[in-house]
């Protein structure tokens, strides 16, 4: 039993020290690879190095495009998804068996090998790069959060829906008035579940934007890391500033609603 | 209720296809059509052209395929994701299953357990990878605590562990997610098995391995399959942590030559093959890793 905890202890440790690492790095103005680095006097920490990769990648443009990519594909996941998981879970109409198994088959197809042909056809055909329609489209509504909402849908009662049908409810309404109210935790579950999708994407925005401002955070700041880095004075000291700016949302988020996060990815996951 | 004839033709609420209309159109545009348009790009000689330009697109069979098998580098870097998975995988099911099994009768701290090992996966690869960089560098915190039995060169500018540093790597991002498939399966686990099993005299490690590990298959299953799937589309690891596949293509993934190949270098023909390549590969090892993974004992 006790070696079970030390266990479970020593995986912690593993798991979390890189955090921890990351966080005293960017603090520390000169680079202390030695152990006694990990544990620096309290004196000694600064937030120079924030400044610095600011100075270099402009940190509030490269958060706003962050935020405008996830917010718009969290918009598109809670109008289109939600309409969809409602249709899939409550409605009777020809051809919803497919679509549900189209659904579920869009999991296992692997985004990266559909990078060429979207690459050119929204860079080359539609003329969308360097935009924000370009960088949102593949993600525009996230198939798993579309199965969290049906399955949401689908617990409730049938009577709820007979009774407002047969007051001559139109099927819009009720999902506004009645479903949507009533899966309040479902849309939040959604929305998490969106959010660390295109937060932490790099591969497909790093392709479409060449231009510096309208590069989100991930993608502006490996352009630091593979290009500028060499150059700066405390380099890791710029990009571990860098790093905690951009995992400290989806970090923060995880720990407020962490049992969001994992019960959906659960159900999530056992579906298949 | 009598249903006419529209409600046989359409259902009850044909209301419902409006509805899930948006969504069939993104599945269409973003996955259905691309993937198509890749098979018909790998068989053609296609090539980038001014917006709205009329070009003539040969079809030139499998030569794409033959340029693509022919390239040493693209020979290297399917070898290179064949090493990732063969490390990669097994340690994925191993620490996931026993981190998971260890903690399913963790009462204390279950909750910072569960977090903790859940944090890498909600953290974006970008922000992790400058970390690792700092404790893998040649004078890193790593090389620093094993002193004289530091590997020279260093992790990842070692031709010879710059792959298996990415593989071990990308098993701690991910493994949180496969811990929590596992947590789910062995709630389905029988407890009568295991008191059947300690009847029979069986210790704690005999009873995981006949209630535990059969019990658990399905989620092995799809735990192998995920993380085969996943290690298939690696690209930001080894373009940031080996700074694009180095040292001299030991770390060049699939995915890193094909967007050299088809967006850097423009020929998007042959990116196209290498993408379909990579997908029958995939399916291959898959169709494999069920036989052995999934057959009822």
């Amino acid at each position: 039993m006790r070696l079970r905890f030390v266990g479970l202890l020593l995986g912690a440790f593993v798991f979390l020290f890189p955090f921890y690492y990351m966080l005293i790095g960017s603090l520390q103005a000169e680079p202390d690879p030695t152990v006694a680095g990990a544990f620096p006097e309290p004196g000694n920490l600064t937030l120079h190095n924030y400044g610095e990769i600011d100075k270099a990648i402009n940190l509030g443009r490269s958060l706003v495009n962050s935020g405008i990519f996830t917010g718009g594909v969290i918009l598109g996941t809670l109008v289109f998804g939600v309409l969809a998981g409602y249709a899939l879970a409550r409605l009777q109409f020809r051809g919803r068996g497919l679509v549900f198994n189209l659904m579920l088959l869009i999991q296992v197809v692997p985004f990266q090998l559909l990078t060429i042909p979207l690459y050119v056809l929204i860079v080359r055909s539609y003329g969308l790069a360097d935009s924000y329609g370009g960088m949102i489209l593949p993600f525009l509504i996230n198939s798993t959060a579309v199965f969290v909402f049906r399955q949401y849908f689908l617990q409730l009662p049938a009577e709820l829906f007979d009774a407002a049908r047969i007051d001559g409810a139109s099927e819009l309404s009720i999902l506004w008035r009645i479903a949507v109210p009533l899966v309040k935790p479902a849309l939040l579950t959604g929305v998490l579940l969106t959010f660390i999708g295109p937060w932490n994407e790099f591969l497909w925005p790093f392709l479409i934007t060449k231009q510096q401002d309208l590069q989100p955070l991930a993608v502006s700041l490996s352009n630091y890391l593979t290009t500028v880095s060499a150059r700066a004075a405390n380099p890791f000291g710029a990009v571990l500033a860098g790093a905690c700016v951009l995992a400290a949302p989806a970090v923060a988020l995880f720990l407020i609603f962490q049992r969001r996060f994992i019960s959906a990815n659960i159900s999530s996951g056992v579906k298949g | 209720m009598r249903r006419g004839p529209v409600t046989r033709a359409l259902g009850e609420h044909p209301i419902g296809a409006v509805f899930v209309t948006p969504y069939v159109v993104f599945l269409a545009a973003v996955f259905a059509y691309p993937l198509g348009f890749a098979v018909y790009m790998s068989f053609h000689d296609y090539f980038f052209t001014a917006p709205g330009a009329i070009v003539e697109r040969p079809f030139v069979g499998f030569d794409n395929y033959v340029t693509v098998l022919s390239d040493p580098a693209v020979r290297r870097a399917f070898a290179n994701v064949l090493v990732f998975l063969v490390i990669n995988v097994p340690l994925t099911v191993v620490l996931s299953l026993g981190l998971s099994t260890a903690l399913n009768s963790a009462i204390r701290w279950r909750t910072f357990f569960r977090v903790s090992y859940y944090v890498p996966y909600v953290t974006a690869s970008v922000a992790v990878v400058g970390v690792w960089l700092f404790l893998f560098n040649s004078n890193g915190l790593v090389n620093s605590i094993l002193g004289p039995l530091a590997p020279d060169p260093s992790w990842l500018v070692n031709s010879k562990l710059a792959m298996p540093t990415i593989a071990v790597y990308v098993t701690w991002k991910q493994l949180g997610f496969f811990i929590l498939l596992y947590l789910a399966a062995l709630q389905n686990v029988s407890k009568d098995l295991y008191e059947a099993a300690s009847m029979d005299g069986a210790g704690r490690w005999k009873s995981f391995l006949n209630v535990t590990v059969p019990g658990v298959r399905p989620a092995t299953t799809l735990v192998v399959l995920v993380a085969t799937v996943t290690g298939a589309n690696l690209f930001t690891e080894p373009y940031l942590l080996t700074g694009g596949g180095g040292p001299d293509g030991a770390s060049a993934s699939p995915v890193l030559i094909m967007y050299q190949r088809g967006i850097e270098q423009g020929n998007p023909d042959i990116g196209s093959a290498i993408g379909v390549l990579l997908v029958i590969g995939v399916l291959i090892i898959a169709l494999i890793e069920r036989r052995f993974v999934g057959r009822e004992d």
